[in-house]
């Protein structure tokens, strides 16, 4: 695959990682361009929550290169690792609110932890956080108490609270219904846009994808196989990409 | 056939070594984040009053329990050679070196350390730690030192508690229901407990407290299984918390007395 002469403001290099002898990633190159949003597809189970994993260090590679504006992040310690975390703002697939504390709280946890900003000051950004994503009124609430839909909606909120340059979503409308998947889908556009951040999405929902994607990557068989531009990717005559998108169980991709 | 024996124990072996160097990379970690500021007061609070409130009702009940018992079964035996008088001073011995930290320690071990795993491992499965790191908040620095100092700090005070109790529950018994003359019962007590009786017991306390938020923490930490695992990391970190107790205070008692 021919790289981008722009420097990536992620790029993978050459990533193995297995887990008890099964490998998982192999070999896998990816870079991702500052200010888009691109969208890795492909199966469940095919490794797309651990390639995410690596790209904000929970996960290490075996061999190979992870690095984040040029700053190979694997051989970090604790305190380095933190400083090039706090660009980063993580949507987890299960929203992973706290659940010891409330909504705000939980919007609130990154400002308090990393800004000396006054208690009025962090009220209104995470106000300000919270009608961004179309909630109002809930921050007294318990994550328990509400749905799955507007959990992962305050997750967002959590995510963008420190106005991050990169943002993560990990399935982002996986067990949502469709209304709410696309009410999810144009919070990613407008939380793009508003910010200018660069967003990685990891999704097996092809619509939603396409709804949103700049750039698809596909990841097959712990490599990226196809990665273009939205529209380049859709029309392209691979057959597993096809199989994909189609959603077909005969093809190249055999199911395991 | 013959290898198969070897390899078992061989395996066991293997396995018990590489959770005792998990535990104690997790120890060193702490350790390491505990002298890094901030000092996050609030947590430790909210730890101590979750180890140690919530724990005094059972504590006062085992204290108390069990010196009274102690006075009643040691007066039985004491009375065969009129040694009566000494019931206060055994109760008190044995509380403050032995029963009193020794039984708070696995009242809490149940009670909080268990909780622990519950709580740790449920925010491992459901990746709230994972977003904690996401978050460039480490989650031994905010989870595991603010409960491991709450131990370290809470048993010895719930020890007193239990020692204090205990007392009074033998004199109650002894005095009260055994008819030993009250002067002579504290007379004797006075003068065979000394000071580092009780200063050892709560060296051990705090001991043991370590031990119990430190597996309770260890097993929550690592967490793997969804539903099932969190039970299972509750059930181990009970069981694992009381036998190393049990076991560590043998030798903190060789040592010590």
């Amino acid at each position: 695959m021919a790289r981008r002469k722009s420097s990536p403001i992620i790029d993978l290099v050459n990533v193995h990682k297995s887990f008890k002898g099964q490998k998982v990633l192999d070999g896998l190159n990816l870079w991702i361009k500052a200010g888009e949003i691109t969208v890795i597809i492909g199966q469940s189970g095919g490794g797309k929550s651990v390639l995410l994993k690596h790209m904000i260090g929970l996960i290490k590679p075996d061999q190979g290169k992870v690095l984040v504006e040029g700053v190979d992040i694997c051989c970090l310690n604790d305190r380095q690792l933190d400083n090039v975390r706090k660009k980063f703002g993580m949507l987890f697939q299960s929203a992973a609110l706290f659940d010891s504390m409330t909504v705000g709280q939980n919007v609130a946890f990154p400002l308090r932890e990393h800004t000396r900003m006054k208690e009025h000051e962090i009220q209104e950004i995470v106000e300000h956080k919270l009608r961004q994503v179309g909630l109002k009124d809930i921050s007294h609430k318990m994550p328990s108490e509400l749905s799955g839909g507007m959990q992962k909606r305050v997750g967002l909120a959590r995510a963008v609270a420190l106005d991050p340059k990169i943002v993560l979503f990990d399935e982002p409308t996986t067990g949502l219904d469709p209304i709410t998947a696309d009410a999810i889908d144009r919070l990613i556009v407008n939380t793009q846009q508003h910010t200018n951040a660069t967003c990685v999405v990891i999704s097996h929902d092809i619509e939603s994808t396409f709804k949103i994607a700049h750039t698809v990557a596909m990841l097959y068989r712990g490599k990226i196989v196809q990665i273009g531009k939205a529209e380049a990717v859709k029309g392209s005559s691979d057959p597993a990409l096809q199989q994909f998108i189609q959603g077909k169980a005969e093809g190249p991709i055999q199911l395991v | 056939m013959t290898i198969k024996p070897i390899e078992t124990v061989g395996l066991a072996v293997i396995r018990f070594i590489e959770e005792f160097g998990r535990v104690t990379f997790l120890l060193l970690a702490t350790l390491g984040w505990m002298l890094r500021p901030p000092i996050r007061l609030r947590e430790i609070f909210k730890q101590m009053e979750f180890v140690g409130v919530n724990s005094l009702l059972v504590v006062i009940l085992t204290g108390a329990s069990t010196g009274a018992v102690l006075a009643l079964q040691t007066y039985h035996g004491f009375r065969l050679f009129s040694a009566e008088s000494l019931v206060g001073s055994i109760v008190a011995l044995s509380m403050t070196r032995e029963l009193g930290p020794v039984l708070t320690s696995l009242m809490v071990a149940g009670r909080a350390g268990s909780a622990m795993a519950a709580e740790l491992g449920t925010m491992r499965v459901t990746e709230q730690i994972d977003a904690l790191y996401t978050m460039a908040t480490n989650p031994i620095k905010y989870l595991v030192v603010p409960r491991i100092i709450a131990g370290v700090l809470v048993l010895p005070v719930l020890t007193i508690i239990a020692d204090f109790v205990g007392i009074i529950g033998g004199y109650v018994v002894g005095v009260g229901l055994l008819n030993i003359n009250s002067g002579i019962y504290v007379a004797k007590m006075i003068e065979l407990v000394e000071l580092d009786d009780i200063f050892n017991g709560l060296v051990k306390a705090a001991c043991f407290g370590l031990i119990l938020s430190l597996v309770g923490c260890y097993k929550g930490f690592y967490t793997t299984g969804g539903a099932q695992g969190v039970g299972k990391a509750t059930t181990q970190a009970v069981v694992i918390a009381s036998i190393s107790i049990l076991i560590s205070d043998y030798f903190l008692t060789a040592a010590m007395f």
